[in-house]
């Protein structure tokens, strides 16, 4: 357990030190990029990794909150209004979300969520006098709080951090939690867990709220990133590409999408300014993922070192031994 | 014994290396030779993918014809990928100018991408110039480091309303054309100037960006004696091919990029009798538009059409604002005087010169697509038929006049009965 403090404290302070190590302004506004998509990722993690509850229409709940923020801010309200109001719009549309959705699983769940995704799509798209349609809605300024201005690329990546570790600490504290366990439950049994006396139905419901808050939460620091938001934030492959991270990195682990969300960014931002077909790239990597850890970077990685550890204590001619006599073969 | 020897080579191995160090960097006085670092914001993939590529192809036929020098500056060419959307085009942006220090970006494409920078590029002071039609970044909200040599989306299509009133006759038009912002300021500036002449646009269409079927659409066409349609990409071969299978007959106009140059190969007889307008058109006589034209020839073996000659003209007024400079680009603010104070008569699209909120004026040619006069192996042309010199963004209007009213949307100007 001590190792395991030691090396969270350490992953902590190299994510601290990241505006100081990396002096290139660029760089840092990218590692903004990976916190705000991974703050998305966790969210949606929270729903396909415990719940077993694929969706694809998470780019309208951030998006949502997103549009929700752009408005009040362009109406000429304050930024404290704004957040509210986007956390507002974001946790209203979840709940109806996950009121419509909810009604079926499996393959049915997945396309409701799509096309409720592209319902809020379409709107986005649709309803010009409150989205201004294609050309978006520019934000001027971002917020201030407690007179720390996050206008440079630093002061951003500061501010990402700190929700981003507290998105965390809230999945770590959710998924350790009797409710965590219970909407494990409903994913691998839900009619025992039926049975048992659970309500399947709110625990999924709640589930999916606290996944729809940390998307919001993230649609806000993405319109507060790009000080811009238009209908392709919300667009399907929006949120294909957070499935695709979540999924990349490892579903139902803590780590796995905040490493699958810094893959993709990775790749799309950074690789792609070195090749041209960086979509491909993205595809080959997500397919030798598929081929070589179908379970995701993160468990993978982890299932590869138990290996080698295990091969590495054991010694040699005590193998030869023990495949001799299989009886005596202690469980690993 | 070995020992000394290696002292010995080490010490004469530390006076060559000192001697080359100072041999390879003689003075520090160089920074007049520092080259002009220039971004280019495209789109290599997705939908938009083939018009972003025919930007780079003019870009790079530009620098080539010069050698890699503007203004008298050797250049490097940092290219970025936007993939299209919005948020790729603010990182692609903050690439170019924070990671790669560019001294001024060409691009973007998309109207929506050129919104999601804007802001971004004031704050920086990076001279862009873009070929995205967003109209009311050079109108009601302009932006002081836009440079718009290409043309705003009504600039074409309001000489084309003039004419189709005053020179076709037409009374009674449906407009078909894409529902984002191009499609609305396209239609917007035909209505308004087709009105303006006694015209009346009778019905207004918006089939989606991506539309596999547009016969619902082509149904819904009739109570008229013209169709202007505003297609964009690849979208115009598809509704010509399914407006002539429906047995359509209006005759029909098109925007700038409904019947592009580089949509000629790919054309068949539909497109006979189309009427464009547009402000470069392949078919221009002059040295400016041959040496382009066959210098997309020599390194891409592509026929070009707008988005090539119009990235290429920008390359043009940089170069003509770098020289005026001096190669001086340390204060930005003078620098986008000397970008607005360009006036040229040897680009690919005739002469241009620039109104105070940047955005070019230009010819506007209207051109018939026929068989008459084909050049380069393609079976079909766009002839001009007609110019319209010096056109600006505000066609005839008094500038106070046109910027009173609200920029075109899908909804202004309203339909009226008639």
């Amino acid at each position: 357990m001590t190792v395991r403090h030691a090396l969270l404290a350490a992953a902590i302070l190299a994510l601290i030190a990241v505006p100081y190590a990396i002096t290139e302004q660029y760089y840092v506004n990218i590692a903004s990029q990976i916190l705000l998509y991974a703050v998305f990722a966790l969210g949606l993690n929270i729903l396909v990794g415990y719940g077993g509850l694929v969706s694809l229409g998470h780019a309208g709940l951030s998006g949502v909150a997103s549009y929700a923020a752009a408005y009040l801010l362009a109406a000429g309200h304050g930024h404290v209004v704004a957040i509210a109001g986007a956390l507002a719009a974001g946790l209203v549309t979840t709940a109806g979300f996950a009121a419509l959705s909810l009604r079926a699983s499996g393959i049915s769940f997945i396309m409701i969520t799509l096309a409720l995704g592209e319902i809020i799509w379409g709107l986005a798209y649709r309803w010009i006098s409150i989205t201004n349609g294609d050309n978006g809605i520019s934000v001027a300024t971002r917020p201030a709080p407690f007179g720390l201005s996050l206008a440079s690329a630093d002061g951003f990546y500061d501010a990402t951090l700190i929700v981003f570790l507290i998105a965390v600490a809230a999945c770590a504290i959710f998924v350790h939690s009797p409710f965590g366990a219970a909407l494990a439950g409903t994913r691998d049994q839900p009619r025992r867990m039926n049975a048992l006396g659970f309500h399947v139905w709110l625990i999924r419901f709640w589930a999916f709220m606290f996944s729809g808050l940390l998307s919001a939460v993230a649609g806000i620091l993405f319109v507060y990133y790009n000080e811009f938001i238009s209908p392709q934030a919300l667009a399907l492959t929006a949120s294909a590409e957070g499935l695709l991270m979540v999924i990349s990195g490892g579903a139902g682990t803590l780590l796995g999408p905040v490493v699958g969300a810094a893959l993709v960014v990775i790749v799309k931002n950074v690789v792609s300014a070195y090749i041209a077909r960086w979509n491909f790239l993205l595809g080959a990597i997500f397919v030798l993922i598929v081929v070589f850890m179908p379970e995701g970077l993160v468990p993978g990685t982890v299932r590869l070192f138990r290996v080698a550890w295990r091969s590495a204590r054991r010694p040699k001619p005590a193998t030869a031994a023990a495949a001799a006599t299989p009886a005596g073969e202690p469980k690993p | 014994m070995s020992r000394t020897v290696s002292r010995r080579k080490l010490l004469a191995g530390a006076a060559a290396g000192t001697a080359a160090v100072a041999m390879r960097f003689p003075a520090p006085a160089i920074a007049q030779a520092a080259p002009f670092r220039l971004g280019l914001l495209t789109v290599k993939t997705g939908p938009l993918a083939q018009g972003g590529i025919l930007m780079e192809q003019g870009v790079l036929t530009y620098l080539k014809e010069k050698n890699y020098t503007l203004g008298g500056r050797k250049t490097d060419l940092f290219t970025a990928d936007t993939g299209g959307n919005p948020a790729g085009a603010k990182t692609k942006a903050q690439e170019l100018v924070e990671r790669d220090k560019v001294d001024a970006i060409v691009g973007p494409l998309a109207a929506f991408e050129l919104y999601a920078i804007s802001e971004y590029i004031t704050q920086q002071k990076v001279p862009t110039l873009s070929l995205a039609a967003a109209d009311n970044l050079t109108q009601r909200t302009p932006n002081p480091f836009l440079l718009r040599a290409s043309a705003t989306s009504s600039q074409a299509t309001q000489p084309l309303g003039h004419y189709a009133a005053t020179e076709l006759k037409h009374k009674r038009t449906v407009t078909v054309s894409e529902d984002f912002a191009f499609g609305h300021e396209q239609m917007g500036g035909y209505q308004a100037a087709f009105a303006k002449d006694g015209g009346c646009v009778v019905n207004k269409l918006w089939p989606p960006l991506v539309t596999p079927d547009y016969t619902p659409y082509i149904a819904q066409i009739g109570d008229c004696d013209c169709v202007c349609q505003g297609f964009a990409g690849s979208n115009p071969l598809r509704f010509m091919k399914q407006y002539a299978n429906a047995g359509m007959k209006y005759p029909v106009l098109a925007g700038e990029a409904g019947a592009d140059d580089f949509l000629l190969k790919s054309f068949g007889d539909e497109a006979l009798g189309l009427v464009s307008a547009a402000p470069y058109t392949l078919d221009l006589e002059s040295d400016g538009n041959q040496r382009f034209v066959s210098g997309m020839l020599k390194n891409f073996d592509a026929i070009p059409g707008q988005y090539a000659a119009l990235l290429y003209g920008n390359c043009q007024v940089l170069d003509a604002a770098l020289h005026a400079a001096g190669g001086d680009i340390g204060d930005k603010e003078k620098f986008m005087a000397a970008l607005r104070n360009v006036s040229l008569t040897d680009t690919p699209r005739g002469p241009l010169k620039f109104d105070h909120l940047n955005n070019v004026i230009g010819t506007i040619y209207i051109r018939r697509t026929g068989r008459e006069g084909a050049k380069y192996g393609l079976k079909l042309w766009n002839k001009t038929i007609k110019t319209y010199e010096n056109v600006s963004q505000f066609w005839t209007w008094p500038e106070k006049e046109f910027l009173a009213h609200p920029v075109y949307s899908r909804d202004y100007p309203p339909l009226t009965k008639c």
